[in-house]
């Protein structure tokens, strides 16, 4: 007996339950396939949940996701060897009914998204690996090829939520191989931590958590960031740096995750705690210009697999669901309007995407990629600089201080000049505009 | 023919890593697994299922999360899940988990009764083997532990023969069903389910049962209560207070040397001992 | 099939079984005439539990009639027994799961041991299962360690867990028999005492063959020229994974050529297919109390360790300097064992062929 379907989703992430949620909600025959042994099995991060593009999926996701603290507070943090300079911000608003940021596990949450994609209706098969997808005379995609005996399924539409590396995209022709200078390699640990101790030591109460965006001079000027999130007990701690740069050699993505714990402001926040896990996973960092082809005949890609990442804000899972979501939402639309899932008809996916923040965000910072390839000093002098501007601004030893003032001019002036302080005020603004 | 194939999910202790500092057994994120054991065993019942027509159920006792490990059951190609899971269960030994297994056994067994029930040899969390034969002395079922191969079955005569690993070689048994079987590892090798398998077995409900839906008799007589035997604590292993001596060289060579001249210096006999060996089995050589 | 019974529960009947039940019982475990020297080690370990407890030693041997048993008999009292259960009957010639639970269930329920030791053989291990659960007691798996709790006068028994990271330490409470199996080797051999003698107490099985359903068609030996002897050799060379591929292991075979030494590997090997499994050193494996035991790139797991620990002389070769293998090795060579083993094997091959005239 063959099987076929209205759509078979790849991967079990949240963009691929996103996806098949929405369509099986809606009434539709979905099929979703997982190669890990379970959900999550397969998916490492931070890891920070975006409520906004879930809610717009599951309006009541606060009752029963696993959610370990919502965010209060958010610190910035520029490393250098020995200090740091930190941006620090923390709103009582966050403590509003719906917060909006969550720290999350996410081999519980994505666990909890496929209850509810099986509740709605979804068929979810797990520990079996799409190998290929099945084409028809014309190129057009009509289902997938799995690694069982009997493993061939049908579907009008299927879409690819298979990851950062998804060989399935890669050997269809619809994206390249991996670039060392799009994709970063984080290193992670969790640190386990009794929740008093926890709470105490970050300033929190019972349901709150802070999180950390890191980035210095550990990184050796290579272009890298860390992290640290609250989790109800425990504490997530990254850091990651391009591919590439760990391929020329001189860092590893563990070494630099010893570092980073035993950085003088960061150790004393691991003290005492119990290291129970470690993982690394590979990211999407070419921004904008690395989206590939995100539609065709009878596909259509979402997610990782898509590309679809804001480093500079670290969001990836909200889009993955949202771009999930708009997937959906096509299929259904076609469905319902009786349209074959021609590379025509998807366009509308493209569209749909290109109107929503997704699109936007990534657009806007299509340029900083690029710029901070260009500026590695980003990471290694101006640290520097504002440390020791800190340092001298804020040490009382009877310098007056207009001459204190005039040396920090003088040693930013002297680490870059004074076009190149120009001139880097002006390309970051670019970046970020 | 019907067969009930016992199964239990643990952490993969393959994975299991201890604190190099603190000695703490770090657990967190471990995954679980089918008790490898187990699949030689569930592999064994589906060659019946092929060869006999014989329908497979599984059966595992353990908390909520073990309907993953009798998924990944049916998956392989088994025919029914059920879970047993209660409360009251925690705390077992191997003698309260086989009084719940058994009875929840003979209650699979009221449906359609069992000819042949499989147990892994032991588990990699327990290591005791003793829950199979545990099952098979309540349940009045021949027992047959180290099952290296089923030779026949004759299901007119209701006789069963088998290889059994014994020391130094392997028994032929001829018994009668029902029976208790628990297979050697190697004997076998799981088969990758089917699509349709895969199928199947997404599709397919699992029976979740209490201690009162399995019949278990007295629920004081299981859990942490019926349960002879109490772990009183648990420890790393002291090390040694003597260091292990270091020895170190600049070649390869110098640290041989070095190391034949210390350990031949501190253990004097050592090196007669060995010569003398020597030239025992070379005399005792045949060819 | 004798009906199990369920564990007694608090109250005068099980304190009563308690305050009856005396006596350390090893099971002599005899195939075809042979009593399997894991008995013998039993008897050593079971002779230091009775003396702290101030009571007596005593075999218990099922078997078919011949001249072997008063043979086995004797070998149990010059190992330290002070008497042996003997129950004699042509339906326990060849092991089987149901006579031989049948006849120590009611040897244990005639007698009341307060401790009785198995081999953790294939025999051992059904056997002590099925009893086990019939008198509804206490047995305690593939224990490493043994000691009486002199303030309640029951049975540590100690034994890995977590899949060998870690050890516990379990005792049976109220049940009696404390029952525990340990593994071939865990425990030492003790010196024979010759001329020392003991009771010979025979009890009758009581079972008709007719009523035993399973029947031993035959017995096949096991011909293997490759055989192992690693459990009784005095010298092993063993390699792990830190050996990098399989090609390598040629140079543990090497060394163990020139030492004259039996050829062993951990776990991961055999998972690998570099070795067989009666290769396996380790919890899962072999025990091993060699004179000489070098391990090249073994991590040392606690899996591996119980499995080596009696050794006199423990010699690791790893390039990890924290391997956990330098905690209870006694000589510690850091470095790459693809170079250490030549230099080892060329060393050695000069230095015994020297002295050997």
């Amino acid at each position: 007996m063959t099987e076929s379907f209205d759509a078979i989703v790849v991967g079990a992430g949240p963009a691929g339950s996103a996806a098949a949620y929405v369509m099986a909600k809606a009434g539709l025959s979905v099929l979703q396939i997982e190669r890990g042994e379970y959900p999550g099995a397969k998916n490492v991060q931070g890891a920070i949940l975006y409520a906004d593009a879930l809610e717009k999926i599951i309006p009541d996701f606060r009752e029963d996701a696993p959610l370990e603290r919502h965010i209060v507070e958010q610190r910035v943090w520029m490393l250098t060897d020995t200090s740091h300079i930190g941006l620090d911000y923390r709103s009582d608003e966050f403590n509003a009914e719906k917060p909006d940021r969550y720290s999350i596990i996410r081999a519980q949450f994505d666990r909890w998204f496929c209850t509810k994609v099986k509740a709605a209706g979804a068929l979810v098969i797990c520990d079996t690996v799409v190998k290929a997808l099945l084409k028809d005379e014309q190129g057009r995609v009509i289902g997938v090829k799995t690694d069982r005996e009997g493993g061939d399924i049908y579907a009008n539409v299927v879409i690819l939520a298979d990851g950062v590396n998804s060989t399935l995209a890669r050997d269809a022709g619809f994206r390249k191989e991996l670039d060392g200078d799009n994709t970063a390699l984080v290193a992670k640990e969790m640190h386990f931590l009794r929740p008093e101790v926890l709470q105490n030591r970050f300033n929190i109460g019972e349901k709150e958590g802070v999180a950390f965006e890191i980035v210095g001079t550990l990184t050796r000027g290579k272009i890298g960031m860390g992290f640290i999130y609250t989790n109800a007990e425990s504490v997530s701690i990254g850091i990651g740096c391009m591919v590439g740069d760990f391929e020329k050699g001189g860092l590893t993505p563990y070494g630099l995750l010893d570092e980073l714990k035993a950085h003088p402001s960061v150790k004393p926040l691991l003290a005492g705690s119990e290291m129970k896990e470690y993982s690394a996973h590979l990211i999407p960092e070419g921004g904008y210009k690395a989206i590939p082809k995100v539609f065709g005949d009878g596909w259509m890609v979402v997610g990782d697999s898509a590309g679809l990442v804001n480093s500079i804000h670290r969001e990836g899972s909200n889009m993955a669901m949202t771009s999930g979501q708009l997937a959906a939402e096509t299929v259904i639309a076609l469905k319902k309007e009786g349209k074959p899932f021609s590379a025509q008809n998807l366009t509308r996916y493209r569209t749909a995407l290109d109107a929503s923040y997704v699109i936007k965000d990534m657009k806007k910072y299509q340029g900083m990629p690029g710029f901070l390839h260009g500026n590695r000093h980003m990471f290694t002098l101006y640290p520097e600089l504002m440390s020791k501007a800190a340092s001298t601004m804020l040490r009382v030893d009877g310098v007056d201080k207009k001459t204190k003032e005039k040396q920090v001019t003088k040693s930013f002036r002297q680490g870059r000049g004074l076009f190149g302080l120009l001139g880097d005020a002006i390309k970051f603004a670019r970046a970020f505009r | 023919m019907h067969v009930v194939v016992c199964i239990k999910q643990v952490p993969d202790s393959a994975q299991i890593r201890v604190h190099p500092v603190t000695n703490t057994i770090m657990r967190q994120g471990v995954p679980t697994i089918i008790n490898p054991f187990d699949l030689f065993s569930l592999e064994e019942a589906l060659r019946l299922k092929d060869q006999l027509g014989a329908k497979v159920t599984v059966l595992t006792m353990g908390p909520k999360m073990a309907d993953q490990a009798l998924r990944k059951a049916l998956t392989f190609g088994a025919d029914e899940a059920i879970l047993l899971t209660d409360r009251a269960f925690a705390g077992s030994d191997t003698l309260a988990t086989s009084l719940a297994i058994s009875s929840a056994i003979a209650k699979i067994g009221e449906t359609q009764p069992i000819d042949i029930v499989f147990c892994g040899k032991q588990t990699i969390d327990g290591d005791t083997a003793q829950v199979g034969p545990g099952i098979a002395t309540r349940l009045g079922l021949q027992q047959l532990t180290y099952v290296a191969k089923i030779v026949s079955i004759d299901q007119t005569a209701r006789e069963i023969v088998v290889h059994r690993r014994a020391e130094g070689g392997v028994q032929v048994l001829k018994t009668s069903l029902p029976c208790l079987i628990t297979m050697m590892e190697d004997t076998n090798h799981i088969r990758f389910g089917t699509m349709a398998d895969a199928f199947r077995a997404a599709r397919s409900p699992i029976t979740e049962w209490t201690a009162v839906d399995a019949g278990v008799p007295d629920i004081s007589k299981g859990g942490l209560r019926g349960s002879p035997t109490v772990v009183k604590k648990v420890f790393a292993p002291t090390a040694r207070t003597a260091k292990a001596i270091a020895i170190s060289g600049d070649t390869p060579e110098a640290l041989a040397n070095s190391v034949l001249d210390t350990v031949f210096a501190a253990h004097p006999s050592l090196q007669g001992d060995l010569q003398s060996s020597i030239a025992t089995n070379s005399q005792g050589a045949s060819s | 099939m004798s009906q199990p019974a369920t564990p007694n529960p608090a109250g005068s009947k099980e304190d009563d079984l308690l305050a009856a039940s005396k006596g350390v019982w090893v099971y002599l475990e005899m195939d075809r005439g042979h009593v399997h020297p894991v008995s013998w080690e039993l008897i050593g370990e079971g002779r230091k539990l009775a003396d702290k407890l101030g009571v007596d030693v005593w075999g218990v041997l099922l078997a078919p009639p011949g001249a072997a048993n008063q043979a086995a008999a004797n070998d149990a009292f010059a190992h330290g027994a002070d008497g042996v259960y003997l129950m004699e009957d042509p339906i326990l010639a060849d092991y089987r799961t149901a006579p031989y639970t049948t006849g120590l269930t009611k040897l244990i329920t005639t007698y009341k041991p307060e401790i009785l030791l198995l081999g953790a053989t294939t025999l051992g291990r059904d056997l002590a299962s099925a009893v086990a659960t019939t008198v509804a007691t206490g047995l305690t798996a593939d224990c490493t360690g043994l000691a009486i709790d002199m303030d309640t006068r029951s049975m540590a028994a100690t034994r890995p867990t977590f899949g060998g990271s870690l050890l516990c330490t379990i005792h049976t409470l109220k049940a009696r028999p404390q029952m525990a199996t340990i593994r071939p080797r865990v425990m030492a051999m003790p010196p024979r005492q010759e001329g020392r003698s003991g009771q010979i107490v025979p009890v009758p099985l009581g079972m008709r063959e007719d009523d035993i359903i399973t029947k031993v068609l035959d017995y096949i030996a096991d011909r293997n020229t490759n055989e192992a002897h690693l459990e009784f050799a005095d010298f092993v060379v063993a390699g792990g994974r830190g050996l990098g591929k399989v090609e390598n292991f040629k140079l543990v075979e090497d060394l163990a050529k020139v030492l004259g030494a039996e050829v062993g590997g951990s776990r991961p090997l055999v998972q690998g297919g570099w070795i067989g499994h009666d290769r396996q050193i380790g919890q899962t494996g072999k025990t091993i109390r060699p004179k000489l035991y070098i391990a090249a790139g073994i991590s040392g797991a606690i899996q591996h360790r119980v499995g080596v620990e009696g050794a006199d002389c423990i010699i690791a070769i790893n390039s990890d300097p924290n391997a956990p293998i330098f905690d209870f090795a006694h000589y510690a060579i850091v470095g790459d064992a693809t170079k250490i083993l030549p230099a080892l094997t060329e060393a050695f091959r000069r230095r015994l062929s020297a002295q050997a005239n």
